[in-house]
This record gives C-alpha cells, structure tokens and sequence, in this order.
C-alpha cells in the first residue's frame, strides 16, 4: 500500500495546474463571466491536452489512464472553475465522435438539471421539454429543467468527478482566505493573526484533507459506498469552504468583484448536478 | 496511488486472524471499569500474549502498513486495546525509541512490549495545561540525581503506573531562558519516595486520572531522555506521537460501533426514522474518510522516514468531534431511558467521548497548530 501520489500523478497534476494557469487565469474566468457563451477555442484546447481522452485506451486517441489521473485532472479543472459540461463530455469520449479530442461538446441530464444545453453539440438522453432556467444562479453554468421533475441519477464516476472538482474548489478557496488573511490588516496586524479566524481556516484544511482521502480512495476502489462517502465530503468541504472563505473576505467577499461567490455558486450547482446528498445517505446506510 | 497491500503484508494479515481466532476464545472475563488492578492485569496479560506470540514491536519498530493491519485485525476481532499501557506504548516507548541512549531504550522498551511496566504521563499542571511549558515542577541537580519537587494533575493511569514521563524545569525562566528552554524529560519511577498519588473523579465517575504530589523525589540523572533543557522538543516528539498515531487504532473501533448501532438500530425498529439514518450514514462517511486520511499519512510518514508530522492536528481535531457524533447518535439509537443509563456501554462511552476535545491538546490548541504551521498563518494575537 502506498497511498500518495505517484511522479507521474504528481506532473500530471502539475502541468494541468499550469496549463489551466496560462490558458484559464484570473481575467479569462473574469471574462467568461461578463462575456457569454462557452470558449470552444478552449475546450479544444483541453481536449488536444488529452483532458477528455484521458481515460480511452491509446489504440483509440485516448491516454490510456485511470480514474485516479481523472480525478486529479478534474480536481485542477475546479480549482481553476473551468466552466461547461466537463463531466459529461469526458464521459462520453470515446462514445461521442469528436468528444475525446474536443471538437464536440456533449451534455447530458442529471437529477433533472441539463448544464450547457444550448451550447452542447450533443445532448445524451431524453430532454424532451427541457426548459431554460432564466437566471440560473451561477453565472458561469446554464441550466435548463426537465418537465415533470423527472431525474436520472449520474453514474457513479459522474458523481466521483464532480467530487474531484468540489474538492479543487474547496483547495481553492482555502488558498483563497489563507493568503487574504495573511495581507489584510486590522487593528494594526493582519486579520489572520485574529484567532477566530485561523480557527476558520484550519478547519477548511481539515476539511479539504478529509475530503481529499475520501476522493482519491474512492477513485482507487470504485467502490459505490465510497464514492457516495466521497461525494458527501467534498460537498461539505466546497459549500462551507467557499462561505468560510466569504467570511474571511470581509465585505469584498460580497462584491461581484471578488471570485469568492463563483466558487460558492458553483460549488451549489455541482452538489445538485453530482448527485443528491439523500441518495448519497441512502447508499452509506444500506451499506451499515 | 496504491491500496493494495503487498503478498508479504497478506501474509501477516492471515496469520494475525488466525492466532486472533484462536487467542481471543481463552481471554478471562473483562474487568469492571472501576476495577484498576484489574484493569492493569488484564490488559498487560493481553500485551503479554502479543509479546510472546511476536506481536510486541507492532506498536513502534514494524513498518507503519504492518501496524496499520495489526490495528485493522485486532479492532475488527474485538481483542483488548492497549488500554492501562497506552502512555508506554503509544507514547513514552516511541519517543524512547528516537531519542533514548542504547542503554536506556534497552532498559525501558522491552518491559513495555512484554507488559511488565507500565507508563504515564506526568505533563499537564494545575497552571500549564494548554499552556504547557510555563510548567513549574522543579529538579534541581544534587550529584547524579535530579531532586524534583511541585505537582502534576490528571495523569492518567497514575495509580496503576511504574513509570512516569515526567517534565520538569531545570532551569527557571527569565529574561535570557524563554518558557520553553530549561525543561527537561525525565523517566521518573512511581514507587520512589516523595510520590502522592490522589486519584480524581471523571464526570463518568471512573478514577482514569489522578493528581500527583512531588516532594524532593530523587530521580537519577541517567533517566534523562535528551539533553538536559532540551526536554521542550523531546517533547514535541512525543506530542507528535500522541496526536499522530495514538487514536488510529479507534477509527476502526468506530466504524465497528457503527454496524453494532445500525443493527440495534433495526432490531428496534429506530431504523425506519430517516434523520437517525441519515446521521448513521454520515457517519459512515466521516469514518470511513478518516481510515483512508490515515493510510494516506501512514503512506507519507513511510516515504519520508520517522516520526509523524503536525498532519496529526489535522487527524485529531476531526477525529474528536466525530467520536463524540458518534455516542450522541447512539444514545439517539438507545432512545430514552436506554440513554441516560450509565450501566450501558454505549453511555459510558459518550461520557467519555467528551474528553478526547479537550486531552492531548483541546480543539482549540489544535486549529492554531494547523493555522500556524500548516497554514502559516501569523502568530499572536486575541
Ligand atoms: C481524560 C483526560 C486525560 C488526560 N490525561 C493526561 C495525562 O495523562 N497526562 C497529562 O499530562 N495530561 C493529561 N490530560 C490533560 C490535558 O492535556 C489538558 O487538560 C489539556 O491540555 C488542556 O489543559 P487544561 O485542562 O489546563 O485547560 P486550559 O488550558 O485551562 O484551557 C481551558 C480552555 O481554554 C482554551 N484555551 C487555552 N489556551 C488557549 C489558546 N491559546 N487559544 C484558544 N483557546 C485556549 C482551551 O481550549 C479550553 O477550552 C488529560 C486530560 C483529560 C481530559
């Protein structure tokens, strides 16, 4: 047993840091969220990056790694709140002509939401009547709503990637309020001097470190119990991080201005998008 | 990132559960808990068994994954836990082990294994709890032993203790010797002259802990582990230790809690309520996580060699909190008067889940360890 990282995990990891850095920093996710529309310029660059084929045998384009690389990958993808419908584009590479190299962009619907529907190339399953949310509350995810509160549930690698990125997210904004607390200062030191806040903080990594066990383990098993585990942890971790992180902001942390709501909405949207905390509960129970 | 364990580490898994099968039927009846001397016998005779069956070392010289599987089998089976001998074996033994003298890991470790002393811890004081080094207990030096005079408070396990991990000042503070230089780590034995014992009551009402009273005990300068007015970092050392392994072994007794609950639970008919349910589940995942936090700090120690990092701060603060979940969830599964029964195991236990908060660093002492040297937060301030 060696749970940590291995090199090639490590500069996996690395470089989409990087790249997602270069190609998708701090202006280019404030403009996507003034401009409109997703960036296919972007997504193909992801998919020639091999994001999407990560996971398909090489005889058929793809990289030929396992979830735990996915898992990784996804998690800088939600650092970075790289917007559009990741999940179910890399879910259906291989399936999809064009979703693994990231000339088609491929949605489908779950738990009743379909994300990105008027962008989407291709939208997997029945969204028939699918109506547009006229204000859904990330700015950087539209949503359309199946008729009749009709649901799919995400299978369960749905479900454990959008667990990485909650858990990048959550990595994020802990970074976030950690470096805020570190250069604001108030009655003459920085505010992270303050216990009531480093206790903030500290328990945001503690957190992001459980969570984090929780998703790469569940990644390594695929193991349903641990995925649904793994899921309710870095829901927790993305949503309180990101109102902890707010809280730590001050007054900034409720302007439009600040990144720290786009985490926050995100994170929302993802827990829905992911999978239901009551099925989640329902599975870790059955499984007692 | 690997989960497998090796055909080598299987091996001892199976034959661990093989003598486990067989061992644990020719067990003597568990003692009362306010019954130490029984206590300290059975739980000793049990170190005994491991000692001569070559399971002693697993607590410090085996590979972390070897104890990892030794915890996982011995929890999963119901066998003793370390219980009397938790000071010795999961602290003082360890922290011996790095930075002992040959001639004092030879004289101290081997007693420990074979369960034939057994440790606490003489830290804490009336005025330097959280605030431990402004301890004030006093050795003054007299030839080759130390004279230690002053007074300890909650030593665990003191009535039934050999030896004491003690810390002392030797030098006094002032402008040039900061609060944490001039302490010293001493291994004090509990039947010199000058020792009072007087055991206190726990809101659970059991004597776990006692004060102690030091009137000029001689201890020999050769019991010095460190360097003397080295004593604060020996001692970060064995903090390391007792914040970074020593509950690992619960967690698995946890999560076995946790099937024992769900099958009350549907014996009683509680389980049909969805919040209990849901509160079960949770648990689940928090146990669960908090297993795979642990290999993944167990990986880590492994790769970078030796004692564990301030990741046990992190390990500890969650583990407390959701030990305590875990008894209230219970007495939710007791329900009523099964609830507020002391004679019931499960309220013995939510008694003293209450204590894991505040013992070996509160909560409180502990998110400043993460904000400051994980996060790097600044120091000071209210
Ligand atoms: C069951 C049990 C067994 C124990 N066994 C042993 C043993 O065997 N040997 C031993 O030496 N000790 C032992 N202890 C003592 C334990 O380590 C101390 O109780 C603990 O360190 C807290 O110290 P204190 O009780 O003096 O509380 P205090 O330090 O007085 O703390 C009181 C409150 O103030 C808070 N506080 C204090 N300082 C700060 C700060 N800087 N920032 C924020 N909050 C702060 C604390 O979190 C706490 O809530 C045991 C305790 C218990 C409960």
């Amino acid at each position: 047993m060696h749970f940590q990282l291995t090199e090639e995990q490590r500069a996996l990891r690395d470089g989409t840091r990087a790249l997602l850095a270069g190609r998708f920093g701090r202006d280019a996710l404030r403009a996507a969220v003034d401009g409109a529309g997703l960036d296919r310029e972007l997504w193909r660059e992801l998919g020639a990056a091999g994001l999407f084929g990560l996971c398909l045998p090489e005889e058929s384009g793809g990289v030929g790694l396992g979830l735990a690389e996915a898992v990784l990958v996804f998690e800088e993808c939600g650092r970075a709140l790289v917007p559009g419908p990741l999940v179910a584009t890399f879910l259906a590479a291989g399936e999809v002509e064009g979703a693994a190299t990231g000339e088609t962009v491929v949605t489908t619907p779950y738990n009743g939401l379909v994300p990105w529907l008027d962008a989407a190339d291709v939208a997997l399953g029945d969204t028939a009547g699918a109506e547009p949310l006229s204000a859904p509350v990330d700015p950087l995810t539209p949503l359309h709503r199946l008729p009749g509160g009709e649901r799919t549930r995400p299978p369960w690698r749905a479900t454990l990637l959008y667990a990485a990125e909650q858990l990048g997210s959550a990595g994020r904004t802990l970074d976030m309020a950690v470096q805020h607390a570190r250069e604001r200062e108030q009655f003459g030191q920085p505010v992270g001097a303050f216990q009531a806040v480093k206790h903030l903080c500290a328990e945001m990594l503690v957190r992001v470190e459980v969570a984090r066990a929780a998703v790469y383990a569940a990644a390594v098993t695929g193991d349903p119990v641990e995925v649904a585990a793994a899921e309710l942890l870095a829901d927790q971790a993305a949503v309180q991080g990101a109102r902890d992180c707010l809280q730590v902001h001050g007054g900034m942390g409720f302007t439009w201005e600040g990144d720290v709501h786009l985490h926050l909405k995100r994170a929302w949207t993802r827990a829905e998008l992911g999978g239901r905390a009551r099925d989640a509960e329902e599975a870790l129970a059955a499984s007692l | 990132m690997d989960l497998t364990y090796t055909g080598e580490e299987e091996e001892f898994r199976a034959r661990l559960r093989e003598w486990l099968g067989g061992v644990l039927p020719t067990l003597p009846a568990k003692p009362s808990p306010g019954d130490w001397p029984g206590r300290r016998a059975y739980d000793t005779g049990w170190q005994r068994r491991l000692y001569d069956a070559g399971y002693g070392d697993v607590h410090w010289d085996a590979s972390p994954t070897t104890r990892l599987i030794f915890l996982e089998e011995t929890e999963r089976a119901g066998a003793p836990y370390v219980g009397a001998n938790f000071v010795g074996l999961l602290h003082a033994g360890p922290t011996i082990a790095a930075e002992g003298t040959a001639a004092q890991r030879e004289r101290w470790l081997t007693p420990v294994l074979r369960g034939d002393e057994v440790w606490c811890q003489g830290f804490s004081e009336p005025g330097a709890g959280s605030d431990l080094a402004s301890l004030r207990t006093k050795a003054v030096r007299d030839g080759d032993t130390y004279v230690v005079s002053g007074s300890k408070i909650w030593t665990s396990h003191a009535e039934v203790a050999d030896w004491c991990e003690l810390l002392v000042r030797t030098e006094p503070v002032s402008a040039e010797v900061p609060k944490h230089r001039g302490i010293t780590w001493l291994a004090m034995p509990m039947d010199a002259p000058g020792i009072t014992v007087r055991p206190l009551r726990t809101l659970a009402g059991s004597t776990e802990f006692a004060e102690m009273f030091l009137d000029e005990v001689r201890v020999p300068v050769d019991n010095r582990v460190g360097a003397e007015n080295d004593g604060w970092r020996v001692t970060m050392v064995t903090l390391s230790f007792e914040r970074g392994t020593a509950f690992v072994g619960e967690v698995v007794a946890c999560r076995r809690v946790l099937g024992e609950l769900a099958a009350h639970a549907k014996k009683s008919g509680r389980w049909d309520d969805a919040v209990l349910r849901r509160e079960l589940a949770l648990l689940t995942a928090e146990f669960g996580a908090l297993w795979r936090l642990t290999q993944w700090n167990v990986s880590e120690a492994q790769a970078s060699g030796g004692v564990p990092g301030v990741g046990g701060s992190v390990f500890k603060l969650r583990y407390s909190h959701a030990r305590q979940r875990l008894y209230d969830v219970a007495a939710g599964v007791l329900g009523g008067a099964g609830a507020l029964d002391a004679g019931q195991e499960w309220t013995l236990d939510r008694l003293s889940s209450l204590s894991y908060t505040i013992a070996a660093g509160t909560s409180q002492i502990q998110r400043n360890i993460v904000a400051e040297r994980i996060l790097g937060l600044p120091k000071g301030g209210r």
